[in-house]
């Protein structure tokens, strides 16, 4: 019997360091694994015994990419403890250094990691060869949102200038209005990245998805909400623990997480699409009108189009917020920390972002558990890639092994975050 | 930058246990990446491309410390291949945040974090690149600063020295004018000890640093921590104070532990 083996050694334009094995014999898949080789970097443990203040500067350093839905997951989960509620002109920060963090990341991925699969090249490099525009634009989009992060957070890989209770600082009206400007121009620059990315050709692969994401009665979901799915699901985040599992699988000795039933379930842009359409922008909402990208999508390889609607309600937001921003507020308010057990879940840009922790009453942290977003796609991922190859067994080789590269890609994984939940195997050269 | 070759340097991004973050600031050069592109052969850099090119390179870009058996050996086939290597980052040039678990026994960080603790292969410390191979030139930083990677790369590609300041963040904070926030606000701050290049980020947003960039040559870290214990810190206090990114540089690691007995 003909069967073929396909492997992916070093997953490329992804965060992080994964590999891909596929057996196929005749018709059917003997084996499929995606795995994670990334070394063990042990947070959880060594939270334990570290002040409450700190968590935000550790637990930014899990991820470059998306370090604010760190620091803000953490932040959320300390004032849980502490019985504060942040409202105001804070809270409205917090949402735009989160547009900063969205901006960013979302172009990132749209334009350097993952249109280069739609228009087959290698890299974004390349496209620039033959479209230097395209890929200049791109990246001032894209440091536009790293500018935000920049200014509000003081640099944009692990920025300083979050803490519990809000901000160490407030920079001037004037920093701000400067970008405002800029912003205008980021707001058009994506309502062409949507037009762009409906565009683009996407492989026939629809599935009945269990979506999850934040959601909030006034606004689309950056920080807070309940937890809901398009299967039912209705929960405060409290209760995530008892609403997900980590699972031991057989075949591929990993711990997935999964939901009540067991089964794998789809966080991240599609998902708050999905499941919060109603709460985006007008503008944000016009767009998907106009290029026919309504909700419900069942599509992954259309995520990309998901980031680029999130893109332009990012930047919609962050004007929104700018102009309003009443810029004579203190950074931050003070509290007592009495200790116990505190919950934070955001949206990071890949999907929900889950923290618990437990701290005594001396401030020290007793114990902590960070869920991050790759490590909730994981077994979703890996059933796309099953599904995937189920329907499409009889394309060449090559063409399969890179469409199942990008099938993957669809979910934007950030393997550095995702380590704790994965047997590590060592297969790359 | 220009190189001095007709022929475009190689250039290779390594990653070891880390966060992406200091190769991360490669793409974040969003106004030189283009350039960067066209006066370096950007041959292996997974992060950015599926196109991997074969050694030798020219340059090595190295992130991330040693926490595993295979690392180990990993990083010398590297050195092998790189005419220069430079290590980027807390990780790669002091162990990173990983590093704590060196102060402990680390199967009890296993236990805590894994279910399947036997499924888990990790050294007992996490090293820095330089305990295992022969390092060209270490930039500091978690994360580095974009714009001295790429004055470390245009340096290099133009053999000459790369400039980079190696005084304390304290010095930045005088140049910038920042009043002292320990002084002035009795805020607890590293500066006085810590390596320049954040451009004394943390105190213009009205905090004390934390260390980032690791410990200044020659810093006298007993007499800043004589400083903390007259501003009411506690033994615990000081140690968790320089034990952060760069816990496990030399400066940082002995003082730490000299409070902690």
């Amino acid at each position: 019997m003909k069967s073929k083996t396909i492997k992916v050694d070093y997953l490329a334009r992804v965060e992080g360091e994964g590999s891909l094995v596929v057996n196929i014999k005749g018709n059917k898949i003997k084996d499929l694994k995606f795995k994670i080789f990334e070394p063990p970097r042990f947070f959880e443990a060594f939270l334990i015994g570290r002040h409450y203040t700190e968590a935000p500067d550790i637990t930014a350093r899990i991820c470059g990419i998306c370090p604010i839905a760190y620091q803000m997951s953490s932040v959320h989960a300390m004032e849980r403890i502490a019985g504060v509620k942040i409202e105001g002109p804070i809270r409205d920060l917090r949402r735009l250094i989160y547009c900063g963090e969205w901006i960013e990341s979302h172009v990132l991925h749209i334009y350097l990691l993952h249109a280069p699969d739609f228009l087959g090249y290698e890299d974004a490099l390349q496209i620039a060869k033959d479209h230097p525009d395209v890929v200049k634009k791109a990246l001032e989009l894209k440091k536009i949102g790293n500018d935000i992060v920049n200014l509000l957070g003081g640099r944009e890989i692990h920025p300083i200038n979050v803490r519990v209770g809000g901000f160490y600082s407030i920079p001037s009206k004037n920093e701000f209005l400067l970008l405002l400007e800029r912003l205008k121009w980021a707001r058009d620059a994506a309502l062409e990245t949507v037009r762009w990315a409906a565009s683009l050709p996407f492989p026939d692969f629809d599935f009945d998805y269990e979506f999850v994401a934040l959601r909030h009665p006034d606004e689309y979901p950056f920080n807070e909400g309940r937890l809901v799915s398009n299967k039912g699901l209705d929960i405060d985040i409290s209760e995530y623990e008892n609403n997900f599992f980590e699972e031991h699988i057989a075949h591929s000795n990993a711990l997935h997480s999964v939901n009540k039933k067991g089964e794998p379930y789809f966080v991240g842009p599609l998902a708050r699409f999905n499941l919060n359409f109603d709460k985006l922008s007008p503008l944000a909402q016009e767009i998907s009108k106009e290029v026919g990208f309504l909700p419900p999508v069942t599509n992954p390889f259309k995520s990309i189009i998901a980031r680029a609607v999130e893109t332009v309600y990012a930047c919609d937001e962050a004007i929104r917020i700018i102009d309003n921003m009443d810029w004579n507020t203190k950074p931050y308010i003070d509290f007592e920390m009495p200790g116990g057990i505190g919950y934070g879940c955001t949206e990071a840009p890949r999907g929900i972002l889950y923290h618990r922790y437990k701290v005594g009453p001396d401030g020290l942290i007793q114990s902590a558990k960070i869920v991050p977003p790759t490590s909730q796609n994981q077994k979703q991922i890996e059933r796309d890639l099953y599904e995937f190859v189920n329907k499409y067994i009889n394309l060449p080789k090559n063409e399969l092994q890179w469409k199942l590269e990008q099938a993957i890609r669809n979910y934007d994984p950030c393997i550095s975050c995702a380590t704790h939940f994965l047997k590590i195997e060592f297969i790359q050269e | 930058m220009a190189a001095t070759k007709n022929k475009k340097p190689k250039l290779a991004v390594w990653k070891f246990a880390s966060c992406d973050g200091c190769q991360l600031s490669l793409l974040d050069c969003e106004d030189e990446l283009l350039q960067v592109a066209e006066i370096v052969e950007i041959a292996n850099f997974p992060e950015a491309s599926r196109a991997i090119q074969s050694g030798p390179y020219d340059i090595s870009l190295v992130e991330g410390s040693i926490t595993t058996p295979h690392d180990a050996e990993r990083i010398h086939k590297i050195r092998r291949q790189s005419k220069v290597l430079i290590t980027i980052g807390a990780c790669a040039t002091a162990g990173g945040i990983q590093a704590l678990r060196n102060f402990k026994d680390v199967r009890e960080f296993i236990n805590i974090v894994y279910a399947n603790p036997k499924f888990i292969s990790t050294l007992q410390n996490s090293t820095p690149i330089s305990y295992h191979v022969y390092v060209d030139y270490e930039l500091r930083g978690c994360p580095i600063n974009k714009y001295q990677l790429l004055e470390v790369l245009n340096a290099f590609i133009n053999n000459r020295k790369p400039n980079i300041p190696n005084t304390s963040v304290c010095i930045e904070c005088k140049r910038k004018g920042i009043t002292c926030v320990m002084v002035a606000e009795g805020k607890v701050c590293l500066g006085p000890v810590t390596h320049a290049g954040c451009n004394a980020l943390c105190p213009t947003y009205n905090r004390g640093c934390f260390g980032c960039y690791g410990p200044k040559e020659g810093s006298n870290t007993s007499s800043l921590s004589n400083q903390f214990e007259e501003m009411g810190l506690s033994n615990y206090d000081i140690v968790r104070t320089f034990r952060g990114f760069n816990a496990y540089s030399d400066a940082f690691r002995k003082e730490s532990e000299a409070y902690e007995k």
